[in-house]
């Protein structure tokens, strides 16, 4: 439909990405008793954790190889050694996610040859996994950092054998933008199905804001690691987004596990199609309160198009995200004016939008306001441009530091998609565009004279 | 090169820490026993360098480096400005993969050019990060070529994060500015009065606590480095009559360089605590009556301490009863902590223990007057002990940074943020007032009784 314009500016002004490294430890957050670890300068280390706390406002374990100029030039092998032994006994946790950093890359550091020597020389860390995910700075975003560590979390522990099919077992790949709730509520549905759903990454167990009873200095909730050996035993894995689909594919590589990948779960024709593969899948009908929230989200629809029709937004997301969010405001009436991402992708190539610019935030601002939008959808750093040109923001993805809740929040699936309608509806509403009164000519006034006492 | 500067760095006759040191042990540096793999916390060079420049508010600040570097840092920072926004845009080259194999430096070219013919910014600020560095990127050139061609200083800040912790970055910051900013410039006119606040970055706005003070004395801050800073006035620093450093261990080498080369005197104070706010006003007068300001000022300077003083204990008094005996666990990297015990301990409060990760020994000898010999001080406390110690009731409150917020919080103990990405100013008079209001609306929160107590279904008797 239209390709994606590279923005032509050698500086990026107001970044819309964060770093692939963060997004791979991202995704090591949502499994169990893990910790991940950036292999990089401390640096890295610290502004991703600052960033995630930021967003989800809770405790991240997160740790650091502490690379020196010394150790870059010489290897990082020592430090990763160290690192694990530190971790392993301080924090005692069943999977550490290593993550390259531009640092680590720019050296091309064979980290993976290094992680093999290191873990035959200490039987002792026989119970801990380390899965190395490559994620260097310079190539990508959040969304490919987290695929990336998913396709390494299968590559490492589902074992590359055809296993025998466990009836109503699936895998659900999520998408990196989507939340704690999101999550949560596609298992659900999926489990009302009477299907049991191994979730990878899970960040519902993890990120979704509870309060333990004691301290853990790893994750506390997740994916446990061994049912993700687990999942070359599923009947299917369904993954959300296009960014999912190599490691749909590892695990059918390696274990003969079909897929199907979908490209988003918000809006309606886009939830249907995934209801439809679980009714397939499950032989069963739909459950009566799924059947009630998709009525729901039909009246939504109809209540709500009036105040999208005619409207126009501006959206700046990673690839998959800005695809779902656009295809749905499209499908409600709404008009694209802009849309910027983070780098080609052929979920960008499908946005109802042309041109798709590859961009940063300052690319937004003029856009948006070139194509005379009445809103913005995009993260928290987009204020500074909404408060430019003068139109509402309403933020989404990664990071929103500036809500309560940006990880509680739910727009995927029939009551998510109403949640979003009426979210962004809601503004719609705010910002009529009013008519200019008209002041009639000549028109007649009251007068002392003009009145006709009693 | 680099790391001559970073061993110059650490080689600091003005800091007492380093004083006490072997040769041996200040060859090593003061933070290089921080960096443990797999146990590491903290920010490194690069983010200290930033954290002291980028308050200057009418520079750009442009980082070259893969999107990590900015991409996750920028817009996280709460330095206030009184005027120019452009300091806050963040500036990257976003080294892409082609960058990183064919060299940065056309591209580093390129952004410099961008900047400066769109926004035409008063300095462009180069951040090298780690991989430019070590990929041999020739920064120093390619701004020295964009300062003649662009005309505007263009200055390159070799503090990638590999080289050390963030108070590493916050020294080199302060030599760059030494080399290549101070003395650039001249004053318009200069003032007996003229002073240099050094360390202070203007968080929350703290420093706007401060100068209505100082203006009611008639003192003139000639620059302040580098809260809400202009690149001018830095540029002319080096003709003040006194030097004041806020932030010790980072900035002190910074003001005995200024006095070397331009006989400017300093002294190290701190705008925390009624006591110390106004040490630091006596301070400012004394230096500056010894370099030739009228006598009076001394007189002046006392009245106003006195009548401020009066004024913020009047305020304070309010507070005292309520916050009588309460337990205080301080948990800062900030330097001075000593100035915010015996403020706290003033109003009554019970200070259990604090941190002296970055205090001199000279800052410990005056926290155990203040607190007993048997005070509790502490380094850096592992996660795990400060959640025992929390969970087991031993504070009232915790004050400290957003690092350790969520094991408070976790724990339902009262937390108070008191670090960089605080929203309030606590510097001055004022701000020691609106601290201890601070700490009672903490404390005596009403959401405290109700998350503490139990479920329906932990209730005694309950679910039988």
């Amino acid at each position: 439909m239209n390709v994606a314009e590279i923005g032509t500016k050698a500086c990026a002004v107001n970044p819309l990405k964060s770093s692939p490294a963060l997004g791979g430890a991202l995704a090591f957050l949502g499994v169990d008793k893990s910790l991940p670890l950036l292999h990089g300068s401390q640096g890295c280390t610290a502004f991703a954790l600052v960033l995630l706390v930021r967003h989800f406002r809770e405790a991240i374990p997160l740790q650091t190889t502490a690379m020196s100029e010394l150790s870059t030039i010489l290897g990082g092998a020592e430090n990763i050694e160290q690192a694990i032994g530190n971790i392993f006994e301080r924090a005692n946790p069943k999977l550490i996610g290593l993550c390259s950093t531009a640092l680590t890359e720019t050296r091309d550091e064979d980290v993976r040859g290094d992680l093999r020597s290191i873990m035959l020389r200490h039987p002792e860390w026989n119970d801990l996994t380390v899965v190395h995910a490559p994620t260097p700075d310079f190539a990508g975003s959040l969304e490919v950092g987290w695929a990336s560590a998913v396709q390494a979390m299968i590559d490492a522990l589902v074992r590359e054998e055809r296993q025998t099919r466990i009836l109503r077992q699936v895998n659900l790949l999520p998408a990196s933008y989507m939340t704690p709730a999101d999550v949560e509520a596609v298992r659900d549905v999926v489990e009302s199905f009477g299907l049991s759903a191994i979730v990878l990454p899970d960040l519902s167990g993890s990120l979704d804001g509870h309060v333990p009873d004691e301290y853990v200095p790893t994750t506390l909730g997740g994916t446990p690691v061994d049912r993700v050996s687990d999942m070359g035993a599923s009947q299917i894995t369904l993954a959300i987004g296009e960014h999912m689909r190599g490691a749909a594919e590892a695990l059918e590589r390696r274990s003969g596990v079909p897929f199907k990948v979908f490209d988003r779960l918000i809006g309606l024709e886009a939830f249907d199609a995934f209801v439809e593969t679980l009714i397939g899948l499950s032989g069963r009908p739909a459950p009566e309160p799924l059947r009630r929230e998709r009525s729901r989200l039909v009246d939504a629809m109809l209540d709500g198009h009036f105040f999208f029709t005619g409207r126009t937004a501006a959206v700046a997301a990673e690839p998959d995200m800005l695809l779902a969010v656009t295809r749905f405001l499209d499908e409600m009436g709404c008009r694209i004016g802009a849309a910027v991402t983070t780098m080609k992708s052929p979920a960008a190539a499908k946005v109802p939008c042309d041109p798709v610019v590859v961009g940063d935030l300052d690319d937004l601002e003029r856009l948006a306001s070139s194509g005379d939008c009445d809103l913005i959808i995009a993260n928290a750093h987009a204020a500074v441009a909404a408060d430019a040109i003068g139109v509402p923001l309403y933020r989404m993805g990664f990071p929103v530091f500036d809500r309560l809740g940006a990880g509680h929040r739910v727009s995927v699936g029939y009551r998510g998609t109403r949640e979003l309608l009426f979210d962004i509806g809601n503004i719609f509403i705010d910002h009529q565009t009013e008519h200019q009164p008209y002041q009639r000519q000549d028109r007649e006034v009251a007068s002392d004279a003009s009145v006709i006492s009693a | 090169m680099l790391k001559q500067r970073v061993a110059e760095a650490f080689n600091e006759p003005g800091c007492a820490t380093n004083r006490g040191k072997s040769d041996q042990d200040r060859k090593r540096g003061c933070s290089s026993a921080a960096l443990t793999p797999g146990a590491a916390a903290g920010g490194c060079a690069f983010d200290g360098a930033k954290v002291a420049l980028q308050p200057i508010t009418d520079a750009a600040h442009l980082v070259h480096g893969p999107i990590a570097c900015e991409g996750n840092s920028w817009d996280s920072r709460h330095s206030a400005t009184s005027g120019p926004q452009i300091y806050r845009t963040g500036f990257t080259t976003d080294m892409s993969e082609l960058d990183v194999i064919h060299g940065g430096e056309k591209r580093l070219y390129t952004a410099i050019r961008e900047i400066a013919d769109r926004y035409r910014p008063a300095a462009i600020f180069v951040y090298v990060t780690c991989v430019p560095a070590l990929i041999g990127d020739d920064v120093e050139t390619v701004c020295t070529a964009a300062t003649e061609r662009f005309g505007l200083p263009v200055i390159p800040v070799d503090a990638p994060g590999f080289v050390g912790s963030k108070n590493l970055g916050n020294k080199l910051a302060g030599q760059v500015l030494l080399d290549r900013v101070v003395g650039t410039r001249e004053p318009e006119k200069t003032t007996p009065y003229d002073i240099n606040i050094i360390g202070e970055y203007n968080v929350a706005g703290d420093m706007w606590q401060i100068l209505p003070l100082l203006d009611r004395l008639g003192i003139r801050v000639l620059a302040s480095i580098s809260g809400d800073a202009r690149y001018h006035e830095i540029a002319c620093a080096h003709r003040a009559r006194a030097n004041m450093v806020v932030c010790s261990q980072a900035m002190v080498s910074f003001a005995r360089a200024m006095e070397d080369r331009y006989a400017i005197p300093y002294f190290e104070g701190s705008f925390y605590g009624i006591s110390d706010m106004s040490a630091a006003l006596r301070e400012i007068a004394r230096l500056l009556v010894d370099q030739g300001a009228p006598a009076d000022l001394l007189t002046r300077t006392e009245t106003l301490i006195a009548a401020e003083e009066r004024a913020a204990w009047r305020q304070i008094s309010v507070y005292r009863e309520r916050l009588q005996g309460k337990r205080v666990l301080l948990y800062t990297g900030g330097v001075k902590s000593w100035s915010v015990v015996s403020a706290l301990q003033e109003i009554g409060m019970t200070v259990i223990g604090t941190s002296v990760r970055k205090s001199t020994d000279d800052d410990k000898v005056r926290i155990k007057g203040l607190m007993g010999e048997d005070a509790a001080l502490f380094g850096q406390i592992p996660a795990k002990d400060l959640y025992r110690m929390l969970a087991g009731d031993e504070a009232d409150i915790l004050m400290s940074g957003g690092r350790t917020q969520f094991v408070a919080l976790k724990t339902k103990t009262p937390w108070l943020d008191i670090n960089q990405e605080r929203h309030h100013a606590y510097a001055g008079y004022e701000g020691m007032v609106s601290l201890v209001r601070q700490i009672d609306a903490t404390i005596h929160h009403p959401v405290w009784r109700q998350v503490r107590a139990p479920a329906p279904w932990d209730k005694p008797g309950a679910g039988q």
